[in-house]
């Protein structure tokens, strides 16, 4: 009834003469003001039911002053939460239904308000932060993680600063948690610490009261440590911000072991002095320094006698630091061991390391029980020097990627929950602990199990062809010699002609089948078809006649042996050209082979999809262009791909018999070649490497050449040249 | 005019409109999907920003000081970070006193507190089974994995010198209401003459409680014995103290086993079904609520979870109105069939945790999708389940047809071949089982050197890769290639001397010299087993020479890990070994690329004699070959760790009995953990098949009964392992110009074709 009751009043102001336009002009107005202010409304409504604690200026960016955040007040009888439960595992604490099933398979965080939480009396529970808290909760409201909208998140963090509970009023702030909007009985609530307990007993987990919210705690023992619930982080140093160690390549360094913890046990300290003094040389334990002259910081100083050494610039100069448990498991010293390069030997019973759910420590650090103390000289100078340069550059990766900030430390946090909620796209374990290098250098072979593929299931012959008909049917006939041909698929790349009708093509005892293309591309030879139903595949030029069917046979066995390998005839090299600096194509009958030619090559079919679809960079496209090198390309790919280079078979040196070779081939060879260097060089320049590799070796029948009567051999008939 | 400003006006309360509805929409639109508001409409409120931020104060004190000169004596040591001064924190032996106490809690278990270390730091790892009661009965499985135990390298006799015992009670059945239930455990358990309450013994078990609340309880007080358990719950678990077993059933072979199921890697690897399942429907109690809810993600065409209520006495009095057309499906479909011919298999929990359907599924390469919350998934401890398969959350179970078709054929390919290497190298056989079970618990007591990740989830997997041997990957034959490393590019000359040096011409003497030449050679070992002592002098350099006596005069003394090879390759050579450099630099060059396999010059073959029903061994000429012979061969030098300590030991005493045979146990060992033939390069002389002739030479070749006992060697490993490892080759490598008509100048190895 509003908009008529309005108009009658607006139609009384206005003179009488145009009232119908006018009725029609208010209402219109005000339906306009009414659909502006409803859209108004419904913009700034509060979408979720709950109201935040006072943070209006929230949405500011300008800085902040903490002394203005809202005072809330607990009342006086408020209840606590439950100590926290130790059966609490993902799947009974955790609302796994507040996630949602999303494309993005990412959780989403919401971060609580801060404010200035007081008691009933009005003395504080919790006010301000200290600057790791800051710069977390700062790096997580950056990150892809998180929401603003506590409706839509799947993890809740309370904006108390937890981080070291020194100095924190359990009862109170467990209290102060329970009244959170959203914290029913605390699941899904995640609560970051890294120095829990106090004196005198240490406890390893946070002791706020917490009810179903988990930890992400540093220092958690065996004992306090929830598996697949809670998460161990590291104890954040400092010194990971204030000093900046530059990366320092493994190597030799002048000490084996360096302990410079300051607040070990007297215990561990007088077993350390005994390996001290038995290992003068390789031993070297620094403590507090005592009188610094004037200038000098203590936390930045340790010494060894009259000797001053910089902290943590010394861990440097060690292979291995020893980072021992003191009160607490977690210790800073692991963070600078790590930044330094320095290998910890960690000694701290019944610890959980830091993020162990994802990271593998045994390739990092050296972790003993903590009586193996007395005996580490002897344990790390079993390791090799080899072994010892890995684990150099691992911990110095572990660090950048997981010590260094408060942002890494939080961001990883999150990604192992985002993990377990989404656990079918984990990342892989390459992924956590392999350093690039090593990922660079090394290769996950797609097709690792050593499966041997059953003769019977034969081989698919793709041919090539354009338009030499005769020599494609010769081709069909002679390859159909062969025991283990299981289908013929012709590719027909000529698009202004139509392939023979099916009288023209040779009767075969297996199938033959043509496909035909929509565009003359090499790279057609490659296409994974569907009409390729065997693992083996042959890729067979059209005027290749003279492999005669023992040496095609005797390639499928090969190839059934190294499944993952091209196993190809003609072989070609790749050279580093000193004068010109750059690689050389190379296809003179050399003592090694780093490339087969696909003109007649045995391969998994996986690869053509592989050379299709994961070609990297604009390597196909250069193919087509070029119509050239298609076979190298595959080369690059599959070496690339499993680590190994091709297999030559029999001594099959050329293709084409060498009267064929017309008079003007020389020239044409000349640019020939050019060609195919420039195919490689461009190949490098893609893969950011040279992924060939060289052998000296070629595959031959067992009882090739030898003496023994020819009709015995399985593979009599191989050709020469 | 006016018919002009009614439309104008017509058309701008149109256009109102359409701002209200879209802005409404919008709006609620931005409040209903995700991200869709944030964009649109308003930035997000993020945490703010703060004045003084980089003053805020550390979240503890000490650790760095500004002001270290003002800081006085009292205070000087108080830092937060690392510990407090009061200095009297608590050190390891109070530490170590005061966990007594967590004792009475069982729960609370773990190596540091309720295992004694100090007899395996004094003998090892050793484990100790207890002889059978009188009178007590052991159920068949559990005879096989006692026999496994005795079995292994680690058995002892001595229960005192023990690391870890083993009862022989049976406990793997503790369901009361179970046939195979074993009464009067309860009184019997305490009363073993070394139980000590428990300490340092393991309990195997695999079903526990029963109807209706399948409660985890064994029935008995395992006091504070490690239990390796089937289906067992993360809520009972006891991190690094107990151990997930798999759930096997009672025909499990004890050896051997049956191979992974598939045969070749098709890709795009989908199969015709997408996802199956076939089993039991519970319909009431423990475990029903996913099984009844299964039946709403079959569609009939690639999604087939077929359950039926059929099962139990009186399924008919619980039946509900689905169980008719349940059954029906059911009937309609083989599960061998679905196992083959489905991509993921599901594996929900039935009355307990693990199920028969996870072991299956794991053979017949079918990608498990794991559906029981709370299981801790067999070896979790060692095993990355991530990568062999898929674990999904039972209260999402209506997403798992999406999460399964999001897999793509890439991770299809890889997630399928790591279940044929789970299963063949941890699950394939009850000596698998147990003996993972035992290096599990080997790790943890001798953490120093214990596997990594990669020891343990890349082929071979843990079993072979011995962390005795090394810790380092890289140091290991399997993983150059993943590791993007190579082998040292020096080899170690290892020759055997029996008979004396008496002459200047003798083979020995030219074999030393052909193989220094080389110049990959980094060094020569004579292993010294003749009983004159050797010559003062050698011709040639003596730093590259080392003579070691033989202490152990055995045959398998010559796969000892001798500590003077420090190169990753080894020359094994028998004295009489005929070799010139080119063929010793040829091999190498080949062994280099194939670093894993045992690369030599005479081959052999093996074959099933079908008339006498047993594996045969034959010498002749043939187009394939499964062994090369050790007297002449390179191969990594990890292979005489194996064969010194992961060959069953009954065979290394058979070789010794017989003096013979060594290299064949080598070649069978090679090719378990390889699952590929050994590799033949070409040489000039028909070594040793030369020697074969009657009457050339008194050598041990030229015995007819040396054959014989090769013979029976071969089959009798094929039978001790289970099953026939050694594979054939039709493929000799020669190098590349090998008798090709090009002039002999252009040959990098010319020597080889000269005769």
């Amino acid at each position: 009834m509003g908009p008529s009751g309005k108009s009658a009043r607006g139609a009384s102001l206005v003179p009488r003469m145009k009232t119908r336009h006018r009725l029609c002009y208010a209402a219109l107005f005000s339906l306009l003001l009414l659909g502006l202010l409803s859209s108004g409304l419904l913009q700034f409504w509060p979408r979720e039911n709950a109201v935040d604690v006072g943070d209006a200026p929230h949405v500011t960016r300008s800085p902040r002053d903490v002394a203005d955040l809202p005072r809330v007040q607990l009342a006086l009888e408020m209840p606590t939460p439950e100590r926290g439960d130790m059966s609490c595992r993902m799947h009974t604490c955790f609302d796994v239904y507040r996630c949602g099933h999303n494309m993005r398979r990412r959780i989403k965080v919401y971060v609580y308000p801060p404010a200035h939480y007081v008691d009933a009396r009005g003395v504080t529970v919790a006010h301000g932060f200290s600057r790791e808290f800051n710069d977390l909760l700062s790096a997580i409201s950056e990150s892809e993680f998180y929401t603003d909208q506590p409706a839509r998140a799947c993890l809740l963090l309370p904006s108390v600063d937890m981080l070291s509970q020194q100095h924190l009023r359990l009862k109170e702030t467990g209290q102060l948690l329970a009244q959170m909007h959203s914290w029913k009985r605390g699941s899904n609530h995640l609560l970051f610490n890294m120095l829990p307990g106090s004196v005198p007993d240490y406890n390893t987990a946070l002791d706020v009261p917490r009810d179903r919210a988990f930890v992400a705690g540093g220092g958690f023992s065996t004992w306090t440590y929830r598996p697949g619930f809670d998460i161990s982080i590291p104890v954040f140093s400092p010194f990971s911000e204030e000093v900046d160690l530059p990366h320092r390549p493994p190597g030799r360094r002048t000490w084996l072991i360096v302990s410079a913890q300051t607040n070990i046990h007297e215990e561990f300290r007088e077993q350390l002095q005994t390996l001290e003094a038995r290992y003068n040389e390789e031993v070297l334990l620094l403590e507090r320094c005592v009188g610094l002259p004037p200038g000098r910081d203590s936390a930045r100083t340790r010494c060894h006698g009259d000797h001053i050494y910089n902290y943590p610039e010394i861990l440097q100069e060690s292979s291995f630091c020893v980072v021992l448990r003191c009160a607490r498991l977690g210790q800073p010293a692991l963070s600078d061991a790590l930044q330094a390069g320095c290998i910890p030997v960690i000694l701290a019973d019944s610890y959980i390391l830091p993020f162990s759910e994802v990271l593998d420590w045994k390739r990092t650090a050296v972790v003993l029980a903590e009586d193996k103390l007395p005996e580490i000289c002897t344990i790390l100078k079993a390791i090799s020097q080899r072994q010892i340069e890995d684990m150099q550059r691992q911990a110095r990766f572990f660090w950048e990627r997981y010590f260094s900030s408060m942002k890494v430390i939080a961001l990883t946090t999150l990604h192992i929950i985002n993990e377990r909620i989404f656990p079918y796209a984990a990342h892989s374990y390459e992924h956590w602990n392999s350093p690039p290098e090593v990922c660079w250098r090394g290769v996950m072979n797609p097709l690792f199990l050593p499966l041997e593929p059953a003769r019977a299931r034969g081989f698919t012959a793709v041919v090539l062809t354009y338009d030499r008909l005769d020599s494609l049917l010769r081709v069909v006939t002679e390859i159909a010699r062969t025991p283990s041909l299981a289908k013929v698929l012709v590719v027909w790349n000529n698009q202004n002609k139509d392939p023979p009708p099916s009288t023209v093509w040779p009767r075969l005892n297996v199938p033959l089948r043509v496909v035909q293309t929509q565009e003359n591309k090499l790279s057609n030879r490659f296409f994974p078809y569907e009409e390729i139903e065997t693992e083996a595949v042959l890729a067979i030029d059209d005027d290749i006649i003279m492999l005669t069917p023992d040496e095609l046979q005797f390639g499928y066995e090969v190839w059934r042996e190294f499944p993952d390998r091209l196993v190809g005839y003609p072989g070609r090299l790749h050279l580093w050209d000193h004068e010109t600096g750059k690689w050389k194509y190379e296809s003179e009958w050399t003592n090694e082979v780093s490339m087969v030619l696909t003109g007649a090559a045995f391969y998994h079919k996986y690869f053509n999809y592989l050379y299709t679809y994961k070609m990297p960079g604009d390597i196909k496209a250069w193919v087509d262009n070029h119509m050239n090198c298609e076979d190298i390309a595959m080369n690059f790919l599959v070496t690339n791909m499993t680590g190994k280079p091709p297999i030559k078979v029999t001594p099959r040196k050329k293709f084409k018999c060498p009267e064929c070779t017309a008079q003007d081939g020389l020239s044409l060879d000349q640019t020939h070649m050019v060609e195919r260097s420039e195919c490689i060089n461009k190949f490098v320049s893609v893969f950011g490497m040279m992924p060939l590799r060289s052998v000296e070796h070629r595959a031959d029948p067992v009882l090739y050449k030898d003496d023994f009567p020819e009709k015995l051999k399985s593979f009599p008939n191989i050709g020469s040249l | 005019m006016r018919a002009t400003t009614r439309y104008s006006l017509l058309l701008a309360a149109a256009v109102a409109w359409a701002t209200l509805v879209l802005l409404t929409i919008g709006a609620l639109h931005g409040a209903n999907t995700p991200f869709g508001r944030e964009t649109l409409r308003r930035p997000t409120r993020k945490w703010p920003r703060w004045q003084g931020a980089d003053k805020f104060p550390r979240m503890a004190v000490g650790l760095v000081s500004s002001s270290s000169s003002s800081i006085d004596k009292r205070n000087r040591g108080v830092n937060e970070l690392e510990a407090p001064e009061e200095g009297a924190h608590v050190g390891p032996k109070a530490r170590h006193a005061e966990r007594r106490p967590l004792l009475r809690d069982r729960q609370s278990c773990r190596m540091e507190t309720c295992f004694n270390h100090s007899p395996c730091l004094a003998h090892g790892f050793t484990v100790y089974v207890y002889p059978r009661g009188k009178g007590e009965r052991v159920s068949e499985s559990y005879e096989k994995v006692l026999s496994v135990i005795r079995a292994s390298p680690y058995y002892t006799a001595n229960p005192r010198r023990a690391c870890l015992l083993v009862p022989s009670l049976d406990m793997l059945d503790r369901d009361r209401l179970s046939s195979s239930y074993m009464h009067g455990l309860r009184s019997k358990l305490p009363s073993l003459p070394f139980w000590n309450g428990g300490h340092n013994h393991l309990l195997f078990n695999l079903y526990s409680g029963t109807w209706p609340d399948y409660s985890e309880d064994l029935g008995l007080d395992p006091g504070y014995a490690m239990v390796a358990k089937a289906s067992i719950s993360n809520d009972i678990f006891r991190p690094r103290f107990d151990v997930s077993l798999p759930l096997f059933s009672r025909d499990h072979p004890v050896r051997g086993g049956l191979p992974g199921a598939l045969m070749s890697n098709d890709f795009p690897p989908s199969r015709h079904y997408l996802l199956a399942f076939k089993g039991k429907r519970y319909l009431t109690g423990i475990g029903s609520e996913v099984r009844n809810a299964l039946h709403h993600l079959h569609n009939g065409r690639d999604v087939l979870l077929l359950t039926t209520c059929r099962h139990g006495k009186d399924w008919w009095r619980h039946r509900d109105p689905r169980c008719e057309e349940d059954n029906a499906q059911y009937d309609r479909y083989e599960y061998g069939d679905l196992l083959h011919n489905a991509s993921f298999c599901l594996v929900p929990r039935g009355r307990r945790l693990g199920s028969f359907r996870f072991l299956e599924a794991l053979q017949a390469a079918c990608i498990p999708v794991i559906l029981s919350n709370g299981w801790q998934l067999p070896f979790s401890e060692v095993i990355d389940w991530k990568r062999g398969a898929v674990v999904a959350d039972e209260r999402l179970l209506l997403q798992i047809p999406t999460i399964v078709r999001s897999v793509d054929s890439n991770q299809i390919l890889a997630l399928r071949q790591q279940t044929q290497f789970l299963w063949s190298s941890y699950f394939s056989s009850i000596d698998k089982i147990v003996l993972t079970t035992l290096e599990i618990i080997r790790d943890r007591i001798f953490s120093q050197s214990s596997r990594n990740f990669l020891l343990w989830n890349l082929p071979p997997g843990g079993l072979y890769s011995r962390p005795e041997f090394s810790t380092d990957p890289g140091r290991f034959p399997f993983y150059y290639t993943y590791l993007g490393t190579r082998p040292t590019k020096m080899f170690t000359g290892l020759i055997h001397v029996i008979s004396p040096v008496v002459s200047q011409s003798q083979p020995l003497l030219r074999l030393i010299q052909a193989v220094a030449r080389s110049k990959f050679c980094a060094k020569i070992v004579l292993i010294w087993t003749c009983d004159k002592p050797p010559p003062s002098r050698w011709m040639i350099n003596p730093t590259t020479l080392t003579v070691i006596e033989a202490k152990n005069k055995s045959m398998s003394a010559r796969f000892s890990p001798y500590e003077a090879v420090l190169t990753d390759a080894i020359l094994n050579l028998d004295e009489d070994s005929v070799l010139s450099t080119d063929e010793v630099d040829f091999a190498f060059s080949v062994w280099l690329s194939f670093p894993d396999r045992i690369v030599g010059y005479p081959a052999r073959s093996h074959f099933w004699d079908a008339a006498r029903e047993r594996w045969g061994y034959t010498s002749k000429w043939t187009n394939e070959y499964s062994m090369v012979l050790t007297g002449a061969a390179f191969y990594h030098r990890y292979y005489h760790h194996l064969y010194t300590y992961v060959a069953p030991r009954e065979l290394r005493t058979m070789v010794d009995s017989l003096s013979n045979c060594e290299d064949i146990l080598m070649n069978f060992l090679v090719s378990i953990v390889t699952q590929r033939p050994p590799i033949k390069v070409t040489h000039k002389k028909q070594y040793k098949d030369a020697m074969m002739q009657p009457g050339t030479r008194t050598s041990r070749w030229a015995d007819p009964g040396h054959f014989a006992q090769r013979q029976s060697c071969t089959d009798a490993f094929a039978s001790t392992f289970g099953f026939m490892p050694l594979r054939h080759s039709r493929t000799r490598l020669d190098p590349l110009l090998f008798k090709d008509q090009v002039s002999v100048l252009r040959k990098k190895y010319r020597d080889i074709e000269r005769l």
